[in-house]
């Protein structure tokens, strides 16, 4: 036990809680979340699990990681290393242990520390913190003999009162931070409305981890004290994840026009959420269709789309390849659809679990002919409410595919969601045919201002067309393989698709007014980019930050932008995709490469090392 | 007022740009008729078709249509199914559209029952991309892209579709104009995924395939027309019969050994077992007649409705019906 406990404040902090794929550390750790939430903090988390369904108890491959990073003020990422590290075995320490700072407090379960379970985590020496360096603060806690001990009399077996342990190590961190633990007790109860048992028996483990922090001081010599900063708005806010508010943009985009929502999806990691999400929701009428395979999932949709739905389709990296060319007929046929990618590693099967931006020049030019596409790209795990939003809304007004790009990361990760008003989201007006135009409407008629065709849904009078993937006359709808037709519906497709720059936001620049340098990515990375943006302020660097949601087409003033700086440095997880789209689209420009391929979140002090480099150079 | 009186030519559209001679020419004008004689009104037909001779059939109908991509037609119509129940919705596609690069979506559309009606215009060859062979091509079939013949052995769209738990499959051969208006017109009375096997020729790269058929008295001789509850008699003269032997069947004539057309096996469209419905469909020359006409025809309950009822169900059930009301459901706090 500590001498004495200093009881420490920190601007924010960050918990990971680490085990057996089997412990229960997602739920500690979105509980912790939850909590913190709950008493106002803002929050951002990242969980980090492997991608066999269940590896070998112990092993080094089965460690599942759950990070929370709660703040005073807003927090932009999950954080780059943890000021609290729960290793609740072996294979969690050896595996989890480079996440800590230096002086980060380890929380370990010793029962779980025998000498087979050093051997499971391949260890070779006895003492495992001696053979991994460790100087930190550990605190040893016989987690499980305490929930045996625990729960001797509750009548639960063996099997359940070792599923409590995790509710031991929540306990343990709720004290070190002060946290309200009847706030966590409430959740389980909610939790395990139907099993009034386990709920009991979790909350009673709950705060016995609490209280062993209580008693023993945890033989920690510092507690930590978050003041509560946290500038939020005033109103009610839930945890979201990017999958999740993905598909709550898509209800709400199909509410607001009056259509009906279809999404037809293959299952796939780590899209498949959104797939479970709107499969629930059959009381909004949504349908869902899980096909024979993604070209089905995506060719589906169409189907849905001539058929007058919104319609949605749903995927990863890998049945972006697949849906290609069922993109493509919704690129010549001019119909509405959204098609969702979430990215992972790549290429082919590549990291199934894990996070990149290697997409980015497949879903704008992974295509044969010339095939326009909008795309756009969620910030952050709130913004693929919006994203989605927005996405429904340009394909259904402007009679074009769209596709959303998200990644493995925003997906995942959740953060605290002002429950958003639909009444304040803007109207969506599909371009309907009008009655006065039955006898002489034809297929490629279009608006004159947006260049968009007008829709006729099957099962309306006077309006029956044929549409497909042939090339189509502009003037009469029937084929044609007139050379200047052609050359003529080319560049309609894609003037209409430009003209989308016309209802996008312009693309604003965060930060310094006169940075020489400024920092460019896109989509889930804004986080990371925004914090490493502030980190630099706070060294005195004089560095701007402009995030891209929207990059087909792009901002309108975003040349205008780009060619203020002397220095531009473009971070992004790939090889430099927008960096390449960039100079396409804009002449002239010099830009630096920040590239990252390694299936995991930005390091905010390595981009910060990145920017005073180029600073430097 | 709402027109309800349809003639064939109220359903037509463009000028076909088939081969002179092709089967595809002879098809359209019994779809035709048999939509007019349905009386659906045009604009609540979709017809969906993948890529091929046949499916640019979409062009010449006046009903909305969509010439989608290749293979990909299933998928599609079902979508459009699902999403929009009132529509009546024809699939055509070819041989190589349906069962090569198609047969995923051909398998899954008629195992999920979708209301849809699938034609499949079997003329055992690809005849767009100019005579390679076709997965119906028989074995040792000579084509430009097998020119020692092909050494694998084809589909049987029959076979298929019973294995993919098909609850109706019929057979008309394209050129035989009244009883491909009847198996049509009995297509679209079945709920759930009819799929019509139409025989056809193609005059430039396959002529002759559906030789056997392919006219009046040939038919007369090698064909047999089924019809639910009628006995299975065929020749000119009704003088031959199917007869049940052992686990097989066997061609009979009336009068000779004793046969009476009371022995004769009488037809069972609507029985749920398949075996002998099967048997039917899979009977080839020179020892059976092929089987004409409406081979299976089984009531089951239907993917698009079973969807929508799915909806209702869960509808009457729950409490948010309205996106302000779906956020309810989840936890939140409040920040004042």
């Amino acid at each position: 036990m500590a001498d004495q406990m200093i009881v420490k404040e920190l601007e924010d902090v960050v918990v990971r809680f680490s085990g057996d794929s089997g412990d229960g550390m997602q739920l500690a750790g979105n509980m912790f979340s939850n909590i913190s939430a709950t008493e106002g903090y803002d929050i951002s988390t990242f969980p980090d699990f492997p991608a066999d369904i269940r590896a070998p108890q112990g092993s080094l491959t089965g460690v599942s990681g759950f990070q929370v990073h709660i703040g005073s003020g807003k927090v932009y990422t999950p954080g780059d290393k943890c000021d609290v590290l729960v290793a609740m075995n072996p294979a969690a320490l050896k595996t989890q242990y480079k996440f800590c700072k230096s002086k980060s407090v380890i929380i370990i379960d010793t029962d779980s520390f025998t000498k087979k379970d050093l051997e499971k985590a391949q260890f070779e020496l006895e003492n495992p913190f001696s053979e991994l360096g460790i100087k930190n603060e550990v605190v040893e806690a016989a987690i499980t003999t305490m929930c045996k001990e625990c729960l001797k009399d509750s009548g639960l077996d063996n099997k359940s009162i070792m599923r409590t342990k995790n509710m031991f190590a929540l306990g343990l961190v709720c004290w070190l931070f002060h946290r309200d633990v009847s706030v966590g007790a409430k959740l389980l109860r909610e939790k395990f409305a139907k099993k009034p048992e386990i709920a009991e028996a979790n909350v009673k483990v709950l705060y016995a981890g609490y209280q062993f922090g209580e008693n023993t001081h945890a033989s920690v010599s510092t507690s930590y004290v978050v003041p509560n900063r946290a500038q939020k708005a005033p109103g009610r806010y839930m945890d979201i994840n990017g999958n999740k508010a993905t598909a709550y943009g898509l209800i709400a985009a199909a509410e607001k026009a009056g259509l009906q929502l279809y999404l037809g999806s293959y299952p796939i990691t780590p899209a498949t959420d959104i797939l479970h999400e709107l499969a629930k929701h059959k009381s909004l009428g949504v349908k869902t269709v899980q096909c024979e395979d993604e070209i089905a999932g995506c060719a589906s949709a169409v189907g849905a789309a001539f058929a007058g739905a919104l319609a949605v389709t749903t995927t990863s990296g890998p049945g972006i390849c697949l849906k290609s060319e069922a993109m493509n007929l919704a690129v010549i046929t001019e119909l509405p659809l959204v098609i969702v990618d979430v990215q992972r590693g790549g290429p082919s099967t590549g990291l199934p679990t894990k996070s990149e931006q290697t997409d980015l020049l497949q879903v704008l030019f992974g295509r044969n002919g010339e095939s326009p596409m909008p795309v756009i790209a969620a910030t952050s795990p709130t913004d693929c409410f919006d994203a989605a939003y927005m996405a429904c809304k340009i394909a259904l007004e402007h009679m074009t595919p769209v596709v959303l790009l998200t990644d493995a990361y925003i997906a995942n990760g959740s953060a605290a969601w002002h429950l958003p008003d639909l009444n304040q989201y803007p109207a969506i007006k599909p371009p309907y045919v009008k009655p006065e135009m039955a006898g002489h409407w034809t297929p490629f008629m279009r608006n004159a201002d947006t260049g968009v065709r007008y829709w006729a849904i099957p099962g309306m009078e006077g309006f029956m067309h044929r549409i497909g993937g042939l090339e189509k006359s502009n003037e009469t709808g029937a084929i044609s393989t007139d050379p200047e037709n052609h050359n003529l519906m080319t560049r309609l497709r894609e003037e209409k698709v430009d003209r989308i720059a016309d209802d996008i936001p312009e693309l604003e620049v965060e930060g310094c007014d006169d940075a020489e340098l400024l920092l460019v990515g896109f989509g889930g990375t804004y986080g990371h980019l925004h914090s490493a943006m502030n980190a630099l302020s706070l060294l005195g660097k004089k560095v701007a930050l402009a995030h891209l949601k929207y990059i087909n087409p792009l901002p309108k003033n975003t040349a205008d932008v780009l060619s203020q700086y002397k220095k531009i440095l473009v971070a992004e997880q790939n090889s430099g995709q927008l960096a390449a789209y960039l100079r396409m689209k804009v002449e002239g420009l010099h830009l630096y490469q920040f590239n990252q391929i390694k299936g995991q979140p930005f390091v905010v002090q390595e981009l910060v090392d990145a920017c005073v480099e180029v600073l430097n150079a | 007022m709402e027109k309800t009186n349809y003639t064939a030519a109220d359903y037509k559209a463009g000028q076909p740009r088939w081969c002179p001679g092709c089967g595809d020419h002879a098809f359209l004008s019994s779809f035709h008729k048999a939509l007019a004689e349905i009386g659906t009104p045009p604009h609540q037909i979709a017809v969906i078709s993948g890529i091929g001779c046949s499916s640019r059939l979409p062009y010449y109908m006046n009903t909305y249509g969509m010439h989608t991509i290749h293979g990909r037609a299933a998928a599609i119509a079902t979508g459009a199914k699902v999403a929009n129940p009132d529509l009546t919705i024809w699939q055509i596609s070819g041989d190589g559209d349906a069962l090569a690069i198609g047969g995923n979506h051909f398998i899954h559309a008629v195992r999920r029952n979708v209301d849809i009606n699938i034609i499949l215009l079997n003329n055992r060859i690809y005849g767009l991309t100019k005579g390679q062979y076709s997965p119906t091509s028989a074995r040792g079939f000579i084509s430009k892209s097998s020119p020692y013949g092909t050494v694998e052995d084809p589909f049987r769209p029959a076979e298929l579709c019973f294995g993919a738990r098909g609850r109706f499959f019929a057979r008309c051969v394209a050129v035989d104009g009244a009883p491909s208006v009847e198996v049509l017109k009995a297509a679209e009375k079945h709920k759930g995924t009819s799929v019509v096997e139409v025989l056809q020729n193609c005059v430039i790269f396959n002529d002759g395939t559906h030789n056997v058929v392919a006219k009046k008295e040939d038919r007369e001789r090698n064909a047999i027309y089924l019809e639910h509850g009628k006995p299975m008699l065929f020749g000119a003269n009704h003088e031959f019969g199917l007869m049940q032997e052992g686990f097989g069947l066997k061609v009979v004539k009336i009068g000779e050994n004793g046969v009476t057309e009371r022995d004769i096996l009488i037809h069972d469209a609507h029985c749920a077992d398949q075996t002998l419905q099967l048997k039917l469909a899979l009977m080839e020359g020179p020892d059976f007649p092929i089987a004409l006409g409406v081979i299976r025809d089984v009531d089951a309950p239907t993917y698009d409705e079973a969807v929508s009822q799915q909806i209702e169900e869960v509808s009457a059930k729950k409490k948010y019906h309205t996106f302000a009301e779906l956020l309810e459901t989840n936890d939140t706090w409040t920040i004042s």
